[in-house]
């Protein structure tokens, strides 16, 4: 498959309402070639009928009727392309606050995000809030699109401006300076979007496309240790694999090979990693994203939702809990709620023990609060019916993160950010 | 040197998205139309069980105006490898009185496959259906989760959708309700051929270029069969063609094309301009025509 050498890049963008990103999006889709004739036929069409003198581009990304109705987007859609160097999957979040959990969606599978601003308006409240997300989540890598230049006679000063607002922001955060890349552009006109403005000849940086062929990601965004949490247990019980029992999952962290002492948890049994195999082929070593099947040299308990690691890189196991979390549900958290508490593919009983406050997305800190609500990020502490085994979220996204599902309705009503 | 698995970062999480499935559900099910989607899905969920077997039935709604192409492919790949293969109907539908079938120019029993669906899922009590859908495909389809719950009614709510975050899925439904599955979300129509290519997979004849009975109609090559409503003057002439997305007859335009291979075949999906479901009949309907779809319980 070409996507092996092809690397893959997430992206989320974050805007508020009218900042442009749909027409952002599109416009990245048109200069890279990737709208093929019948959709731009069709907005060429639907522009038409509603009276623009201008393609309107977010026709090719808010898929849902009431979407178009309302000319907003409501909803995360997945926006794929390629270029010959790249393959790019964006989530193109909405920006009205309400949708806040839709932010939180996107950015948490993202290794970049887009932040639009209107050139017009500068930092706003939303802006505070899309940033401390990307904070929040250590989304990598920032591009700040500061748009609509062509509404601010493509005036250096503006773009200058808004930057310094946001650079005394980087310096409340966790950024360094050299994560966050600042470009002024026109997505209506595609002013340095997939080539360099010839009117803003100020800029001397990359266009956002560029910026983006050239970033470097580390895929994983893991520094944990090897973690392999078991997802499914295959027992053939063929007369060729009469006694093969093996253990499905997907490898975080760092690499497991043939021949590593494991420990089991949560029963802490240890053993040793016999085979690892792909399909049909077995391998002495797996990388970090392998969904492979793993068998041990000794018969141990192992089910679903238990985890593999190396015996002498234990995660931390406990039955307490403080995390950042993030209410995506409009049912509230409140203290006393149970919950059941899905860590990776493992599920546990959690209750909250503690409401220690709400954070303020403008970085200004907390205040106290008796509920989470809708769209609310809060530092809370639970404890659980049993430990679960991870690593806090500034090491692994994947081992230090878990939603909360709802006992009576199954919604999923928070993420998680363990400390 | 050591023999490393480096993974392909897709089919990966594809295999991840499959397993869960399994894992999560009791009795899940793999809707399977004979298509490039679906054949992909069965062998990534060999992948995702080797060396024991796919622990789960294929379902085929099969509208009655398939390629018969298709249909001997089907039953071949349910031979090989073993698996269980159930047949849901249209024309069983049709025969209880729960639908109609359409009449005139565009008549297809593309929508009325719905129906026999949700009967299949509720006759077998399937909890979860896996597709082959992916969000490059079609605006509507781009906003869906991996895992889609619907209600007993087989209703999508495109308003209410459970938030997905990372790779953590949440397949937790009531009784009655099912779960909509898709592994391969996130692959590209490019990425679909170039797996297959990779991995050497078998698929029906139809995908590559051969003669076929064709007339044209709004810009579209139809095929000229006993299925296919046709009007007197509309011509019927012999074309080499292709398809790109396999639906029933009724609702599925070729290509013309010479490609005969799938490295032939990957060069002209790359060349193309022209989007996998602009040959699709049943997205002409209307601007809103696969949503619309989705909120009864398509597919």
């Amino acid at each position: 498959m070409s996507t092996e050498n092809r690397k893959l890049i997430n992206i989320a963008t974050a805007g508020s309402v009218d900042d442009g990103k749909s027409t952002l999006i599109g416009r990245l889709l048109y200069d890279t070639k990737s709208l093929t004739t019948d959709k731009l036929e069709a907005i060429e069409r639907n522009s038409k009928q509603k009276g623009f003198d201008y393609l309107d581009f977010s026709l090719a990304t808010d898929g849902l009727v009431a979407e178009r109705e309302q000319g907003i987007t409501i909803d995360v859609a997945h926006i794929y392309f390629n270029t010959e160097k790249t393959n790019y999957i964006i989530a193109d979040t909405p920006g009205h606050v309400e949708y806040t959990r839709n932010m939180v969606t996107g950015a948490s599978t993202s290794s970049a995000a887009i932040i639009l601003i209107d050139a017009r308006k500068g930092v706003i409240e939303q802006t505070y809030r899309h940033f401390f997300i990307n904070n929040l989540l250590r989304v990598g890598h920032v591009v700040v699109a500061i748009n609509k230049m062509d509404l601010v006679d493509y005036d250096q000063q503006v773009f200058e401006d808004i930057k310094k607002d946001f650079e005394a922001l980087i310096e409340k955060s966790d950024y360094s300076e050299d994560q966050v890349k600042f470009i002024p552009v026109s997505a209506l006109h595609g002013d340095n979007i997939a080539g360099s403005s010839e009117i803003m000849n100020w800029y001397q940086g990359p266009s956002l496309l560029d910026y983006l062929e050239a970033l470097e990601i580390d895929e994983h965004e893991d520094n944990s240790a090897a973690r392999f949490p078991v997802q499914y247990v295959v027992r053939p019980k063929t007369e060729a694999y009469h006694d093969f029992r093996g253990f499905a999952g997907k490898l975080y962290g760092g690499n497991l090979s043939v021949g590593d002492e494991v420990t089991v948890l949560p029963s802490f049994t240890t053993s040793k990693v016999k085979s690892i195999h792909f399909f049909d082929q077995e391998f002495e070593e797996a990388t970090p994203g392998s969904s492979v099947t793993i068998t041990l040299e000794d018969e141990v308990d192992v089910s679903r939702g238990d985890m593999l690691v190396k015996s002498d890189e234990l995660p931390k196991s406990e039955k307490q809990l403080s995390a950042t979390i993030c209410q995506v549900n409009s049912k509230p958290l409140r203290l006393g709620t149970k919950y059941i508490l899905q860590h990776g593919v493992n599920q546990v009983l959690a209750k909250v023990d503690s409401i220690e406050g709400l954070v303020h997305t403008d970085f200004s800190g907390t205040e106290e609060t008796e509920q989470l609500k809708l769209n609310d990020i809060g530092k809370v502490n639970f404890r659980l019916s049993k430990p679960i085994h991870f690593d806090p979220y500034g090491d692994s996204k994947s081992n230090g993160s878990f939603i909360l599902i709802d006992e009576a309705s199954y919604d999923t009503t928070s993420v998680g950010f363990i400390q | 040197m050591k023999n490393t698995f480096v993974p392909n970062p897709k089919e990966a999480e594809s295999i991840h998205i499959i397993r869960e499935v399994a894992a999560q559900f009791e009795k899940p099910v793999l809707m399977f139309s004979g298509g490039k989607d679906s054949i992909t899905l069965v062998r990534l969920a060999q992948k995702a069980f080797y060396p024991a077997k796919i622990p789960f039935p294929l379902l085929h709604v099969d509208t009655g105006h398939n390629f018969p192409e298709t249909i001997e492919f089907r039953d071949k790949l349910v031979e090989e490898l073993g698996l269980e293969l159930i047949v849901a109907n249209v024309q069983d539908t049709i025969d209880q009185g729960k639908v109609q079938e359409e009449k005139g120019r565009y008549s297809s029993r593309n929508s009325l496959q719905t129906t026999t669906l949700l009967d299949a899922i509720e006759a077998h009590k399937f909890d979860a259906c896996i597709g082959g859908a992916r969000r490059d495909e079609e605006k509507a389809r781009a906003k869906e989760r991996v895992f889609s719950v619907r209600d007993d009614f087989g209703q999508w709510d495109e308003k209410n959708q459970r938030p997905e975050l990372f790779d953590m899925l949440n397949g937790k439904i009531h009784h009655g309700q099912n779960v909509r599955a898709f592994p391969i979300s996130n692959w590209t129509e490019l990425d679909v051929w170039e797996y297959i290519k990779t991995e050497n997979i078998k698929i029906p004849s139809i995908y590559f270029a051969h003669k076929r009975e064709t007339f044209v109609r709004d810009g579209m090559i139809w095929t000229a069969s006993e299925h296919v409503y046709r009007e007197e003057h509309e011509e019927v002439k012999e074309r080499m063609v292709r398809f790109r997305t396999v639906g029933d007859m009724t609702c599925t335009a070729a290509v013309l094309s010479e490609a005969e291979s799938l490295e032939e075949v990957v060069d002209e999906i790359k060349a193309s301009t022209i989007s996998e479901r602009g040959a699709r009949i049943d997205d002409k309907r209307s601007e809103a025509a696969m949503e619309n779809r989705k909120k009864v319980g398509y597919f």
